[in-house]
Parts: C-alpha cells; sequence; structure tokens
C-alpha cells in the first residue's frame, strides 16, 4: 500500500472552504501534524455525495495532530493528541 | 499558530463550538424510527443500491441550518430520504406533501366523537 505520504511525514490540512460534501472539520483545516498510518484506498466520498462512483480511489490517511496545535485555549496536557482520518486530496507535505 | 475561525463551518460541523453538557438521556425507540431505518437500509444495500450513504450525508447536511439544529435524528433521516427520492425521480414533493396532508388528517380525533 503506497501513496504520497508515508507514516512519520509532516503534512497540513489544506486550509480551504469549499461548498458542498466535505470530510473535513472546519477546525482542522490549516493544521499540520503526521502521517500515522495509511488507512487505504476508498472511493471518494465527496463524489459518492453527488451520485458519482467517486473514481479513482484515494488514499485515506490517519493524521495524528497535537491538540495544543489545534485550540488556542487548550487545557490538556502537551501531550495530548488527536486522530483524524483525512484524504490524500486534502493534504500537502508541511 | 493560525487562529481558530470556525465562521464557515455549516450547521452539521459541530466541532470545537460551545455545545453544553451531553444530554445522556436514553430515548425510546419509536415504530415510526424503525420504517425509516428500513426504508434507508433498503434504498441502500444489495440487491437496490439507489442511494449511497453519502449523498443521505450530504441530502441532511443541505437542509437549511435552522430545520437541520430543530430536527432530531431520525427527523432528519426522513428529510433525507424524501430529498433523494424526489431528486432521483421517483416521487414528487407534491406526492410527499400530499400523502403527509392525509396522514396528518387522519390522525386528528374526529370533531364528533
Amino acid at each position: 500500500m503506497s501513496g504520497r505520504f508515508k507514516p512519520g511525514d509532516r503534512v497540513r490540512i489544506i486550509a480551504a472552504n469549499p461548498p458542498g460534501h466535505r470530510r473535513v472539520p472546519t477546525y482542522a483545516r490549516g493544521r499540520a501534524g503526521t502521517i500515522e498510518r495509511l488507512c487505504g484506498e476508498f472511493a471518494n466520498p465527496e463524489e459518492l455525495a453527488y451520485g458519482f462512483d467517486g473514481l479513482p480511489k484515494r488514499m485515506l490517511y490517519r493524521v495524528r495532530i497535537k491538540q495544543t496545535d489545534i485550540w488556542p485555549d487548550y487545557k490538556g496536557s502537551a501531550k495530548d493528541l488527536l486522530e483524524l482520518e483525512i484524504y490524500e486530496h486534502w493534504l500537502e507535505p508541511a | 499558530m493560525t487562529e481558530l475561525d470556525l465562521s464557515r463551518a455549516r450547521a452539521h460541523d459541530l466541532g470545537g463550538q460551545a455545545a453544553g453538557p451531553i444530554d445522556r438521556a436514553e430515548h425510546e425507540t419509536e415504530p415510526w424510527h424503525k420504517l425509516v431505518t428500513a426504508l434507508l437500509t433498503s434504498l441502500r444495500d444489495r440487491p437496490v443500491r439507489l442511494v449511497t450513504i453519502d449523498e443521505m450525508r450530504r441530502a441532511i447536511e443541505d437542509m437549511p441550518p435552522e430545520d437541520y439544529r430543530r430536527l432530531q435524528y431520525f427527523e432528519k433521516w426522513a428529510v433525507g430520504v424524501s430529498t433523494l427520492m424526489v431528486e432521483k425521480g421517483f416521487m414528487t414533493r407534491e406526492e410527499i406533501e400530499r400523502r403527509v396532508k392525509e396522514l396528518a388528517a387522519r390522525a386528528k380525533p374526529k370533531a364528533n366523537s
């Protein structure tokens, strides 16, 4: 299983706000993290949502982000992490 | 770090917003909840496969934000299924509204009883 990124790579979730059905929560957009694993390739749900076949399949990654890198007022431990599953077309090298 | 800007988040995109305490009350399952679930899964799964779960999510997310915030879980499903059925040409909005009116009239207690 291979994709544009591999475990350990630093990535940033694209800071975009396109209209329509999108699989990235707003709070995570523009945030940087690390690829934790490749989850596999899946038909693109953002295309399936409009009746298309979602092909070619897109690589899905588990991205690990420090909580303190997401919430400006985060009160928990600086070691706390959030893992999100994000498709390759929403990621850029960081 | 970039500032957290949730101003463009849509009604379903709740992450990071003040939400208050979680309501942990159990909910009674009503018969129509099962009916909506049966309808959606029959349309979605083999061999029918007329809708995808992704289309359902999109149809639900696209309802007016005030409806999204007001409606309960299975009410959102009912809206989503009917939106997709109209979109795909299996029934018209008028047919649905007429049937809803018929059922509402039937549910009313009779004036002389």
